[in-house]
């Protein structure tokens, strides 16, 4: 763990932090432009005072000889270029955490934002994080129940793994996180677990709707909130995710438990970054988005994962809408390329009343290959996944196919791949958001779907397994 | 503090630094910043100020703080000890690093790239009055069970030999010769150094017309690689990338393997070090990982040294070269890199081109593949440096920048197909938007090894390949009953190749990788298939009939029933397969 970031220097800028400056010569939506100050460290925390004498706190994100820009995360609102008086504090952003803070609400900055007090901090670390070394990574492999059949079967979710889900607009993503929050476990295994939840820029109904579904399930205690929803200042929001990672880094690595760190949604985050890089007139790269933003989220989702030798881990659930449903716009795209796979959801899946509405093919768990299988799952379940993404693929040609000359002209084999896609998607896919299936139930009803098709058509099982498994 | 002060911090924004008050410093010189010592490149000098590039966060960094020089350029350490360790983009060893700096990448750690203390057994190779020149061999040294070490005279050093140790056990910072040159003697270790932006020098290029063999179906029978060459292999996220450049990693035949890991997963290179030394190369007997240099940069370490990582890899690629190795260097992916880039050079406000890339994009990217090829080198072996670098567009989409200028660079192109992926057809190289400019050279290659015609049968699949896609244009249209059964037969071959050719299965024992016999008699059935059943549906024998052969449902899992030790049963189908043709036809002539 990073310890507290003292940063090194010499006596004179140790002395010098916490020199007040009085009036800022520029302000520019939220941030704040100061002259002539002492040598200030890029990425300095900064308290800045309003006319009132309201705290509020900032980021350095240029430092130079002559001027120094300060992101205020509450947003500049309100601040006035003679009475805003600015502190530099000669150290980074960081989070005081300890394990009290389960079952508390906080701001995006990680106050307290329920009535509580703050918790009193066992240690105070840096919200940045610092990468971790490959080499002493743990590769993630435990099996994670969701006791959801599209994931458990297909996409199967390791701990330690980063998954996230690409939604949409009204679109079920909420309830399908809250119900794998709820339904989570490891088979055989029974140890302290913990969810750590951010909201960036969601509704307050939205909050509203995890915190009640945790109260639901029991759990409240076991989960701290980081809020910084629709109606705060959207600076905020590039913090919060930073925030609750640190808290979840603390939890999983000194504290030995299992994290399961949703994130919600990561597309404000990315419009709030687009917005302070357009500010400062940064070079855009894709859709104005800044030439950074894989590295920036690169920064979050890398934040998850085991070390060897400590029994605690970290599994993310950031949950994205994609604009227009465009999966190849730069939030999904860039998102996908550092996630350990993504679940993919699809409108039209919704509109015929599926639930979990999981498009089968996008959908993918990198890690699923290490974690499935003899001892883990079941010994079917690799050839049993793999037989039914060939077949689902298959029946979305014989769809395209029928659509265009017609249900009745399909070959009977077609015809039989049609019965399979309806199975499939019906029973398989389908289920309610109470239901909790174990992965046994899971693949037998794969099995069963798998039956509406001839045998000779599986090409991708063995002649033992169809023998021992097939209905 | 190493170095002098050459300046002062004027600005920090992220990763670059502004200085003034410069007075000495040179261009691409490595520098030390403030007093936490992070590690930097001079990237731009202009009167008496100069712009750094950092290779760590910069957090803290302020204005005021002073910059020190090395005196020489980002440079790699070179000589025994690379060969199996994980280094960071700027040779710093992590598995070192952890014991320094815990689980988390501490900033301003430096640490040399080579184990100082280890001994390693040095036999020399040159006597006392020797006259050598630059890149010539004078020792050799064990480094692992498979790779012997050739010590190589630095390539700009020539002169006599003085002096030189016997036989024995030395680190690599000892004296073990010396060497009398113009500018007085030289003493001579078992490492030296040399800069990562300039090309190590050879004698001669060479033709490419010796295949890389990957054992991945697709890649040596379709789209052959020649050792020495460069290749892309672009595709969206989760069309397998990774597990294509993994795959080829593991089981092509070259002596070396430099796997770069820029700005990529965490996790994929944990994968990489738990599994590599598990898996043993099957031409040697040994440990994958003692032929393997794994470079990790990982997506959240500094976006700077992700720049530098490519070229730590490729140079350290051309130096095993130098000693006469075939080596591959895998990276991935290519696009973080322009990324990189594309970061500092918005940072630096310079003139952005197409999609806020710098317009030295392609420059770059150009310098880098050119230095793979076949080689004469200086020690008078010959050596190559094969390229394979993944490309990740964003949306999938190949007509971005990245993608476009690599492909006027590669002479080879495994686009990866989305749809395929989601079939799980791994690999999912797509066989229309792919292409290798290498095929007519390695065929001769082929053809003598095997002593098939193997370019008259890879051009037959291919046709067989394009006639499908028109068909299935038609089938999109009017279903593949309309079609006559000669067309659907087409339809049925190709079906099969993809099956039971294209597709591989890297965890299957037999099928994760195939020697090149097993590769060639595997087409050969499925070509006689193609001969022999369009001419029995001339005959009169239906389609049906030739579908439910038994031995169509023995041929369609060869790849995995068959090992690649013994590929007798593959002559057995080839016999079963034509007598059942025969006496099918003989039922209809009479």
């Amino acid at each position: 763990m990073s310890p507290s970031p003292n940063l090194p220097g010499d006596p004179a800028r140790e002395l010098l932090s916490g020199r007040e400056y009085n009036g800022a010569d520029r302000i520019e939506g939220p941030l704040v432009y100061v002259r002539k100050t002492h040598p200030v460290g890029y990425r300095e925390l900064v308290e800045c005072r309003d006319r009132e004498g309201q705290l509020r706190l900032g980021m350095v994100l240029d430092t130079s000889d002559d001027a120094v820009v300060v992101q205020i995360f509450e947003g500049a609102s309100g601040l006035t270029l003679p009475d805003t008086r600015i502190r530099f504090m000669g150290e980074p952003l960081s989070l005081g955490v300890c394990q009290g803070m389960l079952g508390r609400v906080f701001d995006g900055l990680g106050r307290p934002r329920d009535q509580g007090s703050a918790p009193r901090a066992e240690e105070r670390l840096d919200v940045n994080g610092r990468p971790i070394n490959p080499t002493a990574r743990e590769y993630p492999r435990d099996f994670i129940q969701t006791g959801i059949s599209i994931i458990d079967g297909m996409t199967t979710l390791i701990r330690g793994q980063k998954l996230p889900i690409f939604s949409g607009n009204g679109l079920p993503h909420n309830d399908l996180a809250a119900q794998i929050a709820r339904q989570a476990k490891i088979r055989g295994g029974d140890s302290s677990f913990a969810v750590v939840f951010a909201a960036m820029g969601v509704k307050h109904d939205v909050a509203r709707f995890f915190i009640s579904s945790f109260e639901e399930s029991g759990v409240l205690d076991n989960v701290a909130l980081f809020l910084s929803l629709a109606d705060d200042p959207s600076i905020e929001r590039t913090i919060t995710p930073r925030t609750a990672l640190t808290l979840a880094e603390h939890l999983a690595f000194n504290k030995g438990m299992h994290v399961l760190v949703i994130m919600t949604d990561m597309t404000n985050y990315c419009e709030s970054l687009r917005e302070i890089s357009t500010l400062r007139g940064e070079i855009p790269s894709r859709k104005g988005y800044p030439g950074y933003l894989y590295s920036d989220l690169a920064e979050l989702y890398e934040r998850s994962g085991m070390l060897k030798g400590t029994p605690g881990s970290i599994t993310q659930l950031p949950i994205l809408t994609m604009p227009n449903d465009d999966i190849s716009h730069p939030i999904p795209d860039l998102t996908g390329y550092i996630t350990e796979g993504q679940i993919v959801f699809e409108r039209d899946m919704n509109g015929r009343g599926i639930y979990p509405p999981v498009a089968g093919l996008p959908s993918l768990s990198r890690l699923m290959k290490d974690g499935i299988g003899e001892g883990m799952t079941r010994k079917d379940h690799p050839h049993l996944s793999n037989q039914l993404f060939a077949a689902y693929s298959y029946v979305k040609d014989v769809r395209n196919l029928a659509s265009v000359i017609g249900e009745e002209e399909l070959t009977p084999l077609d015809h039989q791949y049609m019965e399979f896609g309806e199975f499939f998607e019906r029973e398989f896919i389908s289920q309610d958001f109470k239901t909790d299936r174990t992965i046994e139930e899971t693949l037998d009803l794969g099995w069963k779907s798998l039956s509406k098709l001839p045998p000779e058509e599986l090409h991708r099982v063995t002649e033992d397994e169809i023998q021992e498994y097939l209905p | 503090m190493e170095g002098r002060i050459i300046g002062q911090v004027k600005r920090v924004n992220g990763p670059v630094i502004e200085i003034k008050g410069i007075t000495d410093a040179m261009m691409r010189e490595l520098v030390r910043v403030g007093p936490q010592e992070l590690t930097g490149e001079v990237v731009k000098l202009s009167g008496t100020e100069a712009v750094v590039q950092v290779y760590e966060d910069t957090t803290g960094v302020a204005p005021g703080d002073e910059v020190f020089g090395i005196g020489r350029p980002l440079s790699v350490e070179l000589g025994p000890g690379l060969m199996g360790t994980i280094y960071d983009g700027i040779q710093r060893p992590l598995e070192e690093l952890l014991k320094v700096s815990g689980e988390y990448i501490q900033k301003g750690v430096s640490l040399p790239g080579l184990n100082s203390r280890k001994k390693w057994p040095f036999v020399p190779l040159a006597k006392p009055g020797d006259r050598l020149t630059g890149g010539m061999i004078w020792g050799r040294v064990q480094e692992t069970a498979r790779v012997t070490h050739r010590i190589l005279l630095h390539p700009e050093l020539s002169g006599t030999l003085e002096t030189i140790q016997e036989a024995g056990e030395y680190t690599v910072e000892e004296t073990l010769a010396t060497l009398r040159t113009p500018l007085g003697l030289q003493p001579l270790t078992l490492r030296h150094f040399w800069p990562i932006r300039r090309p190590r020098p050879v004698k001669a290029r060479r033709s490419l017309d010796v295949p890389l063999i990957s054992g991945q179906r697709v890649i040596d029978t379709l789209f052959p690689l020649a050792k020495g060459g460069t290749v892309a292999i672009p595709g969206g996220f989760g069309t397998g990338k990774t597990m294509t450049q993994h795959a080829i990693a593991k089981w092509c035949d070259a002596d070396i393997i430099v796997y770069i890991g820029c700005g990529e997963r965490g996790n994929e290179m944990t994968d990489v070090l738990n599994e590599f030394p598990q898996l043993i190369d099957p031409r040697t007997g040994t440990s994958l990982m003692e032929r393997t240099i794994l470079i990790a940069n990982t997506s959240n370490m500094p976006v700077s040294a992700r720049e530098a990582s490519i070229y730590t890899g490729i140079t350290l690629a051309e130096y095993y070269r130098d000693q006469g190795c075939h080596v591959a260097i895998m990276a991935d992916s290519t696009s973080r890199w322009a990324e990189a880039l594309r970061e500092l050079s918005g940072r630096m406000e310079e003139m952005p081109a197409e999609e806020g890339f710098p317009a030295y994009l392609p420059t770059r990217i150009a310098e880098f593949y050119e230095r793979a090829g076949y080689m004469d080198t200086l020690s008078g072996e010959e050596g190559s440096v094969t390229i394979i670098g993944a490309v990740s567009p964003p949306g999938g989409d190949f007509s971005e920048p990245v993608t476009q200028h690599t492909k006027r660079f590669v002479r080879c192109f495994w686009a990866l197909d989305r749809q395929l992926a989601n079939a799980r057809h791994y690999p999912a190289i797509g066989w229309l938007d792919s292409y290798s400019e290498y095929i007519a050279d390695v065929a001769p290659w082929w053809e003598e090894k095997t002593g098939r015609p193997w370019s008259r049968l890879r051009g037959e699949i291919m046709e067989l390949l394009q006639k499908e896609v028109r068909l299935q244009q038609v089938v999109k249209l009017v279903g593949p009953d309309a079609l006559p059964d000669s067309q659907r037969f087409i339809l049925e071959v190709c079906s099969l190749f993809k099956n039971a050719f294209l597709q591989q299965n890297s965890f299957d024992e037999n099928d994760r990788y195939s020697t090149i016999e097993k590769q060639v008699k595997m087409l050969e059935i499925i070509l006689a298939y193609w001969r022999r059943g369009s001419q029995a549906i001339k005959n009169g024998v239906t389609i049906v009939k030739l579908r439910r052969m038994k031995v169509i449902q023995d041929i369609a899992k060869m790849k995995l029933s068959v090992p690649n030790e013994d590929l007798s049963e593959l002559d057995k189908y080839l016999s079963r397969l034509e007598r059942a043709i025969d006496q099918m036809e003989a039922v209809y002539e009479s």
